[in-house]
């Protein structure tokens, strides 16, 4: 594969330290240095900037097929691009359902027409998400689409059987479950927190104990069966004790929180805006202060988006109709550095580790969340952590307006992203479209 | 709602631009003079009520009872006197902040047959007589309705006149004509604004 | 007054100027022409996606005894039950120049959004969205309150400072609950929550009121009122999340009998929202005695409601934006 164009990026600083200049060419990162050059390359001045691995998003819902008028791949992974990802993993509720070798081909593919970013389809754990027999795990495992991942997200495997089967059946191909964790009977009908706020506002509960309780068992499944488990978008104080808890007997358990988590308590469903509808719900303060945490000490493996789009008229109406979920793959990076760069938590080296290395590894993506290095894939993005921005989800590439952060300012800006030395972003904005798909 | 609330009853002190016109002897010697005309007017007190306008009209309607009373022993001062609030009948709620309803207390006989002498400080453009007379309407079936105001500051914009008056005050209409009562404001007197 | 959505944003003052136009309005009531002009030309729509012909009624009654024209929608049953209707129906509501919307909604918070939305320029009265609040039955139950104990004479100006009311029921699904404890806390009562723990939200704790599990307990401690919610009938299926084992004992440990009904002071009253069940959460004996005003309770409503509309109709800032700042919802 051929860029046709060569990139030199100087004085940027890898993972936040010393400044250096690196040469992209052939989608390679061809040289770093002080003293590299080049004369063809198109010469990026990166003083200020911070250089990080491309970042991998586990968790993205990109809506096609099924919902085209939420968000398409090709929208999708425009937002991914301008947030900073080189790859996403598109989760398994389209319509129809990725429960088949044909459906995750049909994503990969597509994903890899739009251009914008890699498409790694994540494959239902059951048929139609339906929670009652095993999706064809290995077809899609086997398929061009080299699925890896596999989620009922949206909805629990809440069948404690159908758990230990899917978590045992996916280690012939190294594959993980990613559990959304629900206990269903006790969210019937629920919409958000349950705590002082809902019982005051008349909005039905969802307990942290559905959550807590699902991921006790799963980790102990998880255990009993020699199996890997990763446990999508934990939201609650109690979750990351059990994480850390079963870290600590050596289970092989991941987990992720999702940029909103770590920012926004369900204070803000008193003003009954949708927007702020999400599943898990948001949280109390503590839990906040919890999930913050549990990032900093490693309990919390990564951060991955559960970008959600929803048309308006899935958010535009009452609370108790509209949909759940808000985008974020255009914010997330923001939102880390703000609530865990800025206050020290985080290194821009844990950055790199819990948004692109470990992501990467979760799902088994070879060629993402490499180390900045001569030879090695340039995937890539830089960000100027100096600026802060107002965020407008109209003017966002994503297709719906779901952002919770509407009006907010947040902290840093992707300025450039390279997928294989191709430049899908430049001074903060997507490159010609042509340009993109060309490569 | 707190925009919504009503102007206080207590109006601010009396400002520099203030005139006296009418202090409290006058004001006396005018209710006198009325209280003598209503009964001369209706040969008698004995049909007689008086209905006050919340808010300064109850005051007067109450001190005009009074001057009935010392003239003709036999009537009873309470069954004189009642107070016809008429916000709910006002044509201009919506031009002005909202008004806080004050209360419409008949005497016990009701006002069927009788005379009803509605009572104000000031009458002005006429508007709230013409609310009045629908709120009486409500309430029951007077033989007569007259209209007493101690202040007649002119400006009528309804055919309205007043049966009795204590002073006829000619104003400009950017004038404002404030009564000051013993009951409601701490001392009698009637003032004009805006003179200068 | 913009809106009124819920009793919590209502000021001291606030309440105790809706309880004395309440009384005003009342007055009103006992006269022989009971129709006021105050809202001749105002068009208020009864917006309503959940049945309930009482409520409906009281409005009804409101706004026509202050020569308000009144439209009735239903959106019960039709095509408009979730979603992007609320919005098509708030502008068709808009279009036919609603000056206020009066909601009953399945969903908390659907007044809330209505009135925030930009879809209607009229007040919004919310009455009863969901399990949140209903707070005209909060300010007609105060109102109630305010007459029978609060000493003789004219109650206007007078708060219920000192009382002590006791609120027995399904507390965790109850708006009526929700908008008492808020509304009853600003005027000075003090509350007793009384349920069994199945009944009660989690976050209760966080509420302006005591929390009791044990009715004759709260009883012996002489309280002034007790006010009886309804128990819903689908609430009692004890198969895997019943909240109760069965009426027969949710009656013997929460109903209020002939028995409880002898061990409260004198003075005290009962309240019930209605409709009631009779038999489950109130006897025959104690819905029929002296002492439960629940018919006064209809009575009451619709002089509340008048003194809502009016306060929220008559005066200048519904039509003037440019006081928007000052506006304070509540």
């Amino acid at each position: 594969m051929s860029t046709g164009r060569k990139y030199l990026l100087r004085n940027v600083a890898p993972y936040g330290g010393d400044r250096t200049t690196v040469l992209l060419a052939d989608g390679v990162i061809a040289a770093i240095g002080p003293d590299v050059s080049d004369d063809d390359a198109t010469i990026i001045d990166g003083r200020g900037l911070v250089l990080l691995p491309g970042l991998v998003d586990l968790h993205t819902h990109l809506r096609e097929p099924g919902r085209e008028d939420a968000e398409t791949i090709r929208t999708g992974t425009r937002a991914a691009a301008l947030g900073g990802f080189t790859a996403v993993h598109a989760m398994a509720n389209t319509t129809p359902t990725q429960d088949t070798a044909g459906v995750v081909e049909q994503v990969w593919r597509l994903g890899r027409e739009a251009g914008w970013a890699d498409v790694h389809p994540i494959g239902a754990v059951t048929v139609g998400l339906e929670g009652e027999r095993l999706a064809e795990l290995g077809a899609m495992a086997e398929s061009k689409a080299q699925v890896r991942v596999f989620s009922d997200d949206g909805k629990c495997v809440h069948d404690p059987v159908l758990m230990r089967r899917a978590l045992e059946y996916v280690k012939a191909f190294d594959g993980v479950v990613a559990q959304h964790a629900q206990e269903p009977r006790l969210t019937e009908g629920a919409q958000m927190h349950e705590g002082v706020v809902s019982a005051e506002l008349g909005l039905a509960g969802w307990p942290a104990v559905a959550e807590e309780a699902i991921i006790a068992r799963d980790v102990l499944l998880a255990e009993h069966v020699g199996s890997r488990l990763h446990v999508c978008h934990l939201s609650t104080a109690g979750s990351v004790e059990i994480i850390r808890w079963a870290k600590s007997r050596g289970i092989d358990v991941t987990a992720e929180v999702t940029p909103h988590h770590l920012i926004l308590t369900d204070e803000l469903a008193r003003g009954y805006d949708p927007t702020f509808k999400v599943n898990p719900p948001l949280r109390t303060q503590r839990d906040v202060e919890a999930v913050r945490a549990g990032l900093a000490d490693g309990t919390i493996d990564i951060v991955a988006t559960d970008h959600a789009p929803h048309t308006r008229e899935d958010k535009d109406c009452e609370w108790g109709a509209a949909a759940f979920g808000m985008t974020g793959l255009e914010t997330a990076l923001s939102v880390v550095q703000e609530t865990m760069v800025d206050t020290g938590r985080l290194t821009w080296a844990d950055v790199a580790r819990v948004l692109s290395e470990t992501p990467a590894r979760i799902g088994r993506v070879a060629d993402h969340g490499r180390p900045i290095a001569v030879g090695e894939p340039a995937n890539l993005v830089l960000v100027d952590p100096a600026v802060r921005r107002v965020i407008n989800p109209d003017e966002q590439a994503t297709k719906s307006g779901n952002s919770p952060f509407r009006g907010r300012d947040l902290s840093g800006c992707v300025i450039a992203t390279f997928l294989r030395g191709r430049a899908t972003v430049l001074d903060g904005a997507s490159c010609d479209e042509d340009v993109v798909v060309r490569a | 709602m707190s925009s919504a609330l009503p102007a206080p009853e207590q109006q601010p002190e009396q400002p520099a631009d203030a005139t006296v016109v009418l202090g409290g002897p006058e004001i006396a010697r005018a209710l006198t003079r009325i209280a003598h005309e209503i009964l001369e007017r209706n040969k008698g007190g004995a049909d007689v009520v008086l209905l006050g306008i919340p808010t300064r009209g109850l005051p007067l309607a109450r001190r005009l009872a009074a001057r009935l009373v010392e003239v003709e022993p036999t009537l009873d001062a309470a069954d004189l006197v009642g107070s016809i609030d008429v916000t709910m009948y006002r044509d201009d709620l919506a031009q002005h902040p909202t008004r806080t309803i004050g209360s419409t207390d008949l005497p016990g006989a009701g006002i069927d047959g009788k005379v009803v002498v509605l009572v104000d400080d000031v009458l002005f453009s006429g508007r709230t007589i013409r609310a009045a007379l629908d709120a009486i309407s409500d309430l029951g079936r007077p033989r007569a309705v007259q209209l007493a105001a101690l202040v007649d500051r002119g400006h009528r914009e309804l055919p309205i006149r007043a049966d009795f008056v204590g002073k006829n005050l000619p104003t400009s209409t950017t004038e404002r004509v404030r009564v000051l009562l013993d009951e409601t404001d701490g001392r009698d007197a009637v003032l004009i604004e805006g003179t200068r | 007054m913009k809106h009124l959505l819920s009793t919590g944003s209502l000021s001291h003052k606030q309440a105790v100027r809706i309880l004395d136009t309440a009384g005003q309005m009342a007055a009103t009531q006992a006269r022989e022409i009971k129709k006021l002009p105050t809202l001749r030309g105002r068009t208020v729509v009864n917006l309503f996606f959940e049945d309930s012909t009482r409520t409906r009624i009281s409005f009804e009654t409101a706004a026509k005894r202050l020569s308000a024209d009144v439209i009735n929608f239903s959106a019960k049953g039709s095509s408009v039950s979730k979603g992007e209707s609320l919005k098509d129906t708030a502008l068709t509501l808009q279009a036919m120049g609603a000056d206020a919307v009066v909601i009953r909604h399945h969903a908390s918070g659907a007044p809330h959004t209505l009135a925030h939305s930009g879809w209607t320029n009229g007040a919004v009265i919310n009455a009863g969205d969901g399990t949140h609040q209903h707070p005209t039955q909060a300010l007609l139950d105060a109102y109630t309150l305010r007459r029978h104990l609060t000493g003789a004479g004219d109650p206007s100006g007078r708060d219920l400072k000192g009382l002590h009311v006791a609120i027995v029921g399904d507390v965790l699904h109850s708006r009526v609950a929700r908008s008492n404890v808020q509304l009853l806390h600003t005027l000075g009562a003090e509350v007793t929550l009384v349920a069994p723990p199945t009944l009660l939200p989690v976050g209760v704790e966080a509420w302006p009121a005591d929390v009791s599990y044990h009715l004759d307990e709260v009883i012996d401690s002489k309280p002034d009122a007790i006010m009886m919610l309804r128990v819903q009938r689908e609430r009692m299926s004890s198969s895997g999340g019943g909240f109760f084992p069965s009426p027969l004992e949710y009656t013997r440990g929460y109903g209020l009998d002939a028995r409880r009904l002898a061990a409260m002071p004198d003075h005290a009253i009962v309240l019930h929202p209605g409709p009631m069940n009779r038999g489950l959460e109130i006897s025959a004996d104690a819905a029929d005695s002296p002492r439960a005003v629940i018919v006064e309770q209809v009575a009451n409503g619709v002089a509340v409601r008048m003194a809502v509309l009016y306060l929220l109709l008559s005066g200048s800032e519904t039509t003037n934006e440019t006081t928007n700042e000052t506006k304070v919802d509540a």
